[in-house]
């Protein structure tokens, strides 16, 4: 089961960050995220890692989290850096080393990338690791619902997001108990190229997607046979409140962000 | 009035598009307020077909439904905030990442006001006694807990009817005990349409409807049906082996072994005073 739940996951501990107000950290999110490309200077990336250290620090979600968050990018961000370390020639050298060359340009380019990046990913895991998905979801649909006046499925799209959420583990299972009852007839997962596993995995996705098609099929059934009519009228039984906490969250994102920003 | 009953059905026929010839055809019957109703015959018979019909999830070809005195093909809203189904299998009917978010859904989509929302939710959770489960992913829960969750989401809309099509089919003996224990908590409090392959969750059905090729061959009570040999074998039922016995020794219906055994004493003790005089 830990197997389907991958990193990046909800963290359920009690903090300050965990009861802020799921719209409010969806937005200091989205402001940290875009006010970080247009952070160009080193003390702006250290206002900004400054803040989120802090933020990591208060959420009382175990390092070891983010570490695991921040592994799967860490061959990006290291592509990125010597990327730029080598490539990119402006300013003086600071070594040179047959056709090699290290310029302080491409140096300092390759740190500040690197930076945004690792940023980028803390800023987004801190967001899954202290805001239940469900709560997410609602929030998000609050914050779409502006646009519902021009069609946009606000409450479908978090709808989809609680329906996902719910069967993850349930597929998985399903996955599990078919590849089992697939490697007892014989089929072979492990060895092989690439294609070979591959190919090896139609026998999986076969099964599994039809069952998702019947249990879709059976879920609307259920949910029409509860009285589901779509968002019209529908009373959320979770309620958001946004307090003055949330305010003076959002106040002091903004604060951090034009402070790097500017700086 | 037909309106007073909790369900009545007079001459409903429906076919499904491109299937062989009626799925139900005029089936007539009604349950009143507070009767448990049975619903049992071979797969393909139409038990799914009319507990769908009666929902609004299909609507009929021609003859008359209501249920709870609404007409479900044209007003189903009204219907479904006073009928409530439980399907068969507990995963594929529960929507919500968390049992109590599930247990709302229902309550959401009236539109109750949250804090009512809540009361009733807590209730409805007590009531099948999954108390403390409130915060527990359906995923980690077994087939009867499931089954109880996405009753508990029933009850907690406060329907006057409960439809359950084959709700024990799924899930092992203990989950079928849960559940099976629960639904007869509700007895005369709701009317309840159970359909199943299993008689023996019937024996104190107040009468039984069986169904075979889409016509409703008998509407009895469940002494009457089960002691009738013929009826079940042209029907394919099979009776549990305490029931079957109790026929088989032309003794009267028996649910128990300890019925049974009473039986059998009774006969014995009417057979020796006959051979002692």
């Amino acid at each position: 089961m830990t197997a389907v739940r991958g990193v990046g996951q909800f963290y359920p501990v009690a903090s300050p960050l965990h009861a802020l107000d799921p719209r409010a950290k969806v937005v200091a999110t989205a402001l940290l995220v875009v006010g970080l490309f247009f952070v160009d200077s080193a003390a702006g990336f250290v206002v900004a890692g400054s803040a989120t250290a802090l933020l990591v620090g208060a959420s009382r979600v175990p390092l070891r989290a983010f570490l695991g968050l921040l592994r799967p990018v860490a061959f990006i961000v290291a592509l990125t850096f010597f990327f730029q370390v080598f490539f990119l020639r402006e300013g003086p050298t600071l070594f040179g080393w047959g056709f090699v060359e290290v310029h302080e340009g491409g140096l300092e380019m390759g740190l500040l990338l690197a930076a945004r990046l690792l940023i980028l990913v803390t800023t987004a895991g801190l967001l899954t690791a202290t805001t239940a998905p469900v709560a997410l979801a609602d929030g998000i649909e609050d914050l779409l619902s502006p646009l519902k006046r021009l069609r946009f499925p606000a409450h479908e799209v978090a709808m989809m997001m609680t329906i996902a959420l719910r069967f993850i583990p349930t597929l998985g299972e399903e996955a599990q108990k078919i590849s089992r009852a697939q490697a007892a007839r014989g089929a072979d997962f492990t060895s092989g190229g690439l294609l070979a596993r591959a190919r090896a995995l139609v026998p999986i996705l076969v099964p599994l997607t039809i069952g998702a098609f019947r249990r879709a099929d059976e879920l609307a059934e259920a949910m029409e046979s509860r009285g589901y009519r779509g968002g019209h009228g529908r009373v959320r039984y979770r309620e958001l409140r946004f307090r003055a906490r949330d305010a003076l969250a959002l106040l002091l994102t903004i604060l951090v962000v034009l402070a790097a920003v500017l700086l | 009035m037909a309106d007073t009953a909790s369900i009545s059905c007079k001459d409903l026929t429906y076919s499904y598009t491109g299937g062989f010839g009626p799925a139900l055809s005029g089936v007539s019957f009604e349950a009143g307020q507070g009767e448990y109703l049975g619903v049992v015959g071979p797969n393909g018979g139409g038990k799914s077909t009319l507990v769908r019909l009666l929902n609004g999830l299909l609507a009929a070809d021609s003859g008359r439904v209501r249920v709870a005195g609404f007409d479900p093909a044209t007003e189903p809203f009204e219907v479904r905030r006073r009928a409530g189904v439980l399907f068969q299998n507990p995963d594929n009917g529960l929507v919500a990442p968390f049992v109590e978010d599930d247990v709302a859904f229902g309550l959401e989509n009236l539109g109750v006001e949250r804090a009512e929302m809540r009361g009733r939710v807590g209730e409805a959770i007590r009531a099948v006694g999954l108390s403390g489960y409130e915060r527990r992913e359906p995923h980690t829960l077994s087939g009867g807990e499931k089954q109880r969750v996405a009753l508990a989401g029933l009850l907690a809309v406060g329907p006057e009817v409960l439809l359950l099509d084959e709700p024990t089919a799924m899930l092992d003996p203990p989950g079928r005990r849960e559940v099976l224990e629960r639904v007869r908590g509700l007895r005369r409090s709701r009317t309840v349409l159970h359909v199943t392959h299993h008689l023996e969750e019937l024996f104190d059905a107040d009468r039984v409807l069986v169904l075979n090729g889409g016509r409703l061959v008998a509407d009895a009570p469940p002494e009457e049906l089960f002691s009738d040999a013929d009826l079940l074998r042209e029907n394919r039922l099979v009776l549990p082996t305490v029931p079957r016995l109790a026929v088989d020794l032309g003794l009267p219906f028996c649910r128990t072994p300890e019925e049974l055994a009473d039986a059998v004493e009774k006969r014995s003790r009417d057979n020796s005073g006959v051979e002692a005089r």
